[in-house]
C-alpha cells in the first residue's frame, strides 16, 4: 500500500506518455505532454495528453485505444488490477475462456464408468461361475435345523413350536416321573 | 394352550432358499438409507424456514408420533411376518388386496425414473466440481468477447449453468426441444451404478450400503463444523431456528408436516416391505421400527443446522455486497477518500448526506440492503441444492473441494434411496416369478435397469425439467397416501387386528401396547384421510401451473407462471391414477375367477361332500 502523491503522479503521466510512444506516429509524446486535472482526494482525475508541435489535445479514442493496448503494464507499475484502477469508458477486455482440448468432466467420467464397467462383468462373470460350481456338486442334504428356523412345522395340523417354551408345553406328570429316577 | 401362528405361507418356495442379510447393521443401514433421502436436506430445512423455525418441530413430533411410527411398524412386520415382496404380502394378506403391491411395484418404478434423474443431474455438478475455477463462478463471454452472455447478466452465473448449460431448459413444457447428450450420458451412468449395487439383490446392496449410508453423514459433519465457522453462520442458525409460535394456527403447518413425515420416511413404497422380507422371522421390528424414524428425523434436524449455516453465510455474503455497492456508489458521487465509509458507518453517514444534499442521494441507485431479506431467501428442491448451495460455496475457500464433498453427498444419499426403490421393484418380481427359473438373478434386475433407463431418457429432452416437477408433484404423494391408507386399513381391518398382533408377539415376544393397537386402529387412518382430502382440495383449488424459465420474459430473472396445457393436465391425471387403478381391478379381476370358479363347481359337479 502506499499513498498518492506527487511521485505517483509523476509515475502515472510517465505509463501514459509510455502507452502512447508505442502508437505509431506518436513516438515523440513527452511525460510533459500528459497533464493531469481536478485530482481529488479519493484518487480520481482527469488526464489529457496534447500536441505541442499543434497545440491541441489528442482524440480521446486514440488515447484510449493507446491505453488499452498496454492496460497490464500500468495495472502492474501500480500493483493494481482492472477492479481497483479504473479508466472511465475503457471496458477491460476479458480473458478468453480457457478452453482445454478435453473438458475436464468428461475425463473423471471416463474414469467413472469403467470402473463401473469393469465392476458389472466381474460381478457377472464371478456369478456365472458360482452357478456353474452349485450346478456341479450334487445337491446338499438341507440343514433341516436351518429349515426349521423359517419354517413353522406342522404335524396333524397341530402346529409344533420345538425350541420354544412359551406356553408351557410341559407335561408335569412326565417331569416328576423323571425326576424319581436318581441321577447317577 | 397358548396360540400359535398358522404355518408360513412362504414355506412352499422349498427349493431357493430366502437371501438374508448379513447381519442386522446391513439391515438397519439399508432402512436407514432407504428413508433418509434427498428430502431430508432440501425439503425439511426449507419447511422449517417457512414455518416458523423451531415452531415447525411441534406438529413435526406430533406427526412422527400419531402416523409416521405406526405406519412404518406394520410395514416391517408384515414383510418380516409374510416374507414376500409387496404383491406377495397382499395376496397372501387377501386376493382382494393383490392391486395394492402391484399399484406399489408400479409407483416404485415412476419414483425411480425421476429419482435417478436427479442423481444424474448431482452426478453432472459432481463431475464439474473437479476444476477450478468452478464453471458456474463466472458467466461465459458473449460471442465478440466484449461483454457477458445476456442470459447469464440478466439471471446470474450460478443460475445461467443450471438452467443453460445443465439442462438447456426451454420456455414452455409443449416445446420438448432435443435431448441432451450431457445429461443422457450422467443418466446412463446413474442406471450402470445402480445396476451394480442391486446386481445381486441385497447380496451386493447390503455392502454398498455400509458405505452409502454412512458417507452422508461423515459429510454432513464435516459441512457442519465447516460452517459454523464462516461468519454469518451464527446469525443464520439464530434467526431460522427462532420459533414462530404463531404459525401453529395456519392448518397448512399441520398438513405439511404430516406430508413431510409421511414422504421422508419412504412408506407406502413396499420398499421396507421388501428389506424386512430377508430378515430372520423373529426380529424385534417393533424396535427396529422406532430407531430408524428417529434416526430419520434425526438427520433432518442435524442436515438442518448445516443447511442453515450455511444459508446465514451466504446470506451475509450477499448483506455485505450490496453494502458495499451502496458505498462505493456513495464514494464515487462525493468523492470521499478509497475506504473512508466502513459497513458500519454506512446507516449515519447515509442519513447525513440525505438530510444535507437529498438531491444528490436520490438521484444515486442505493438499494435497501436489510439481512433479514437475505435470510428469507429460502428455496428447497432443486433450487437449493443446485442454486443456493453452489453460489454459497464459490465464497468459501477451496471451493472446488466443497463442492466434491457436497455433491458426492447427495449422490450417496440419493442412491441408498435407489436401492429401496429398486428393490421394492425387484422383489416382489422375484418372488412372483416372472422369469423362468433357470433366468439368473443378474439377467432380471438388468432388464429393469434396462428398462427405467430407456424410460428416463424423457426427462433428458429440454423441457424434462418440468415434467419431473409433474411426476414429484402429482404421481408420488396421492398415489402413496392411498396406498397407505389401504395398507393399514388392510392390515388392521382385513388381516385382522388379533391375527396381527399375534404375529407380532411371536416375532418380538410382546404384544402390541394399547398405543399401537389405537394408532392402528383408529388414528393413522383417520389421520391419512385427512391428510388425503386436504391434498386433493388443495390440488382442485389452485389451478395447474408451473414456473417457466423465459428469457424473453419482462420481469426475467423471475420465472413466468403458467398453465400447464390440456394434454399435460391429461397426462398428470393418468399418472396420478395409474398405480391406484390396479387396486380395483385386481380386486374385479379377483371377483370374476372366484364367481366363475363357484359356477364351475356347482355345475361341473353336484356332489359336493366327497372326503
Amino acid at each position: 500500500m502506499y499513498a498518492w502523491d506527487t511521485n505517483e503522479e509523476y509515475l502515472f503521466k510517465a505509463m501514459v506518455a509510455f502507452s502512447m510512444r508505442k502508437v505509431p506516429n506518436r513516438e515523440a509524446t513527452e511525460i510533459s505532454h500528459v497533464l493531469l486535472c481536478n485530482v481529488t482526494q479519493r484518487v480520481s482525475f482527469w488526464f489529457v495528453v496534447t500536441d505541442p508541435s499543434k497545440n491541441h489535445t489528442l482524440p480521446a479514442v486514440e488515447v484510449q485505444s493507446a491505453i488499452r493496448m498496454n492496460r497490464n503494464r500500468i495495472n502492474n507499475a501500480f500493483s493494481l488490477n482492472d477492479q481497483t484502477l479504473e479508466f472511465l469508458k475503457i471496458p477491460s477486455t476479458l480473458a478468453p475462456p480457457t478452453d482445454p482440448s478435453v473438458p475436464i468432466w468428461i475425463i473423471i467420467f471416463g474414469v467413472i464408468f469403467c470402473i463401473v464397467i469393469v465392476a458389472i462383468t466381474l460381478l457377472i462373470l464371478s456369478g456365472i461361475r458360482q452357478r456353474r460350481r452349485k450346478n456341479k456338486e450334487p445337491p446338499e442334504v438341507d440343514d433341516t435345523e436351518d429349515k426349521c428356523e423359517n419354517m413353522i412345522t406342522v404335524e396333524n395340523g397341530i402346529p409344533c413350536d420345538p425350541l420354544d417354551m412359551k406356553g408351557g408345553h410341559i407335561n408335569e406328570a412326565f417331569m416328576t416321573e423323571d425326576e424319581r429316577l436318581t441321577p447317577l | 394352550m397358548a396360540h400359535t401362528p398358522e404355518p408360513d405361507p412362504a414355506s412352499g418356495n422349498l427349493g431357493d432358499e430366502r437371501p438374508k442379510w448379513d447381519n442386522k447393521a446391513q439391515y438397519l443401514l439399508s432402512c436407514i438409507g432407504f428413508a433418509v433421502g434427498l428430502g431430508n436436506i432440501w425439503r425439511f430445512p426449507y419447511l422449517c424456514q417457512t414455518y416458523g423455525g423451531g415452531a415447525f418441530l411441534v406438529p413435526y413430533v406430533i406427526a412422527l408420533i400419531f402416523e409416521g411410527i405406526p405406519l412404518f411398524h406394520v410395514e416391517l412386520a408384515i414383510g418380516q411376518r409374510l416374507r414376500k415382496g409387496s404383491i406377495g404380502v397382499w395376496t397372501a394378506i387377501s386376493p382382494y388386496l393383490s392391486g395394492l403391491g402391484l399399484g406399489c411395484v408400479t409407483l416404485s418404478f415412476l419414483v425411480s425414473l425421476y429419482y435417478n434423474t436427479i442423481l444424474a443431474w448431482v452426478l453432472w455438478y459432481f463431475l464439474n466440481s473437479f476444476q477450478h475455477p468452478l464453471p458456474w463462478s463466472s458467466c461465459p463471454p458473449d460471442l465478440n468477447r466484449t461483454g457477458f452472455v445476456e442470459e447469464c447478466q440478466g439471471s446470474s452465473a450460478v443460475s445461467y449453468f443450471w438452467y443453460r448449460q445443465t439442462l438447456n431448459i426451454t420456455a414452455d413444457i409443449s416445446d420438448s426441444g432435443s435431448i441432451q447428450w450431457r445429461l443422457l450420458v450422467c443418466l446412463a451412468a446413474c442406471w450402470a451404478i445402480v445396476y451394480m449395487c442391486v446386481i445381486r439383490g441385497i447380496e451386493t446392496t447390503g455392502k454398498a450400503i455400509y458405505f452409502t449410508a454412512s458417507f452422508p453423514y461423515l459429510v454432513l459433519t464435516v459441512f457442519l463444523i465447516r460452517a459454523l465457522t464462516l461468519p454469518g453462520a451464527t446469525k443464520g442458525l439464530i434467526y431460522l431456528f427462532t420459533p414462530n409460535m404463531q404459525i401453529l394456527q395456519n392448518p397448512r403447518v399441520w398438513l405439511d408436516a404430516a406430508t413431510q413425515i409421511f414422504f421422508s420416511l419412504s412408506l407406502a413404497f413396499g420398499g421396507h416391505i421388501a428389506f424386512a422380507s430377508y430378515n430372520l422371522p423373529r426380529n424385534d421390528c417393533r424396535k427396529d421400527a422406532v430407531v430408524i424414524a428417529l434416526v430419520n428425523s434425526m438427520t433432518s434436524l442435524y442436515a438442518s443446522i448445516a443447511v442453515f449455516s450455511i444459508l446465514g453465510f451466504k446470506a451475509t455474503n450477499s448483506y455485505e455486497y450490496c453494502l458495499d455497492r451502496n458505498i462505493l456508489s456513495l464514494i464515487n458521487e462525493f468523492d470521499f477518500p478509497e475506504q473512508s465509509i466502513s459497513r458500519d458507518d454506512y446507516p449515519a453517514v447515509l442519513m447525513h448526506l440525505t438530510t444535507t444534499q437529498p438531491g444528490r442521494v436520490a438521484r444515486l441507485p442505493l438499494k435497501a440492503c436489510h439481512l433479514e431479506d437475505f435470510l428469507d431467501k429460502s428455496a428447497s428442491g432443486p433450487g437449493l441444492a443446485f442454486i443456493l448451495f453452489t453460489e454459497a460455496v464459490l465464497h468459501m475457500p477451496g471451493a472446488p473441494g466443497w463442492a466434491v464433498l457436497f455433491f458426492g453427498m447427495l449422490f450417496t444419499l440419493g442412491l441408498s434411496s435407489m436401492f429401496g426403490n429398486m428393490e421394492a421393484v425387484i422383489t416382489p418380481l422375484l418372488d412372483k416369478g416372472v422369469l423362468p427359473r433357470w433366468v439368473p438373478k443378474e439377467a432380471l434386475t438388468g432388464l429393469v435397469c434396462l428398462a427405467c433407463f430407456l424410460s428416463a431418457i424423457c426427462f433428458t429432452l429440454q423441457s424434462g425439467n418440468y415434467w419431473l416437477e409433474i411426476f414429484d408433484n402429482f404421481a408420488a404423494p396421492l398415489n402413496l397416501l392411498i396406498f397407505a391408507f389401504l395398507e393399514v386399513v388392510g392390515v388392521v381391518y382385513v388381516y385382522g387386528m388379533k391375527r396381527f398382533c399375534d404375529d407380532i408377539a411371536w416375532m418380538t415376544g410382546r404384544r402390541p401396547g394399547p398405543y399401537w393397537r389405537l394408532t392402528w386402529r383408529v388414528v393413522s387412518p383417520l389421520l391419512l384421510l385427512t391428510i388425503f382430502v386436504a391434498y386433493v382440495t388443495l390440488l382442485a383449488w389452485k389451478p395447474l401451473s408451473y414456473r417457466a424459465w423465459n428469457p424473453q420474459y419482462e420481469l426475467f430473472p423471475s420465472r413466468q407462471e403458467k398453465l400447464y396445457p390440456g394434454w399435460v393436465r391429461a397426462a398428470c391425471v393418468l399418472l396420478s391414477l395409474l398405480p391406484v387403478l390396479w387396486v380395483p381391478m385386481a380386486a374385479l379381476a379377483q371377483l370374476l375367477t372366484r364367481r366363475k370358479r363357484t359356477w364351475r363347481d356347482r355345475h361341473v359337479r353336484p356332489n359336493t361332500d366327497a372326503r
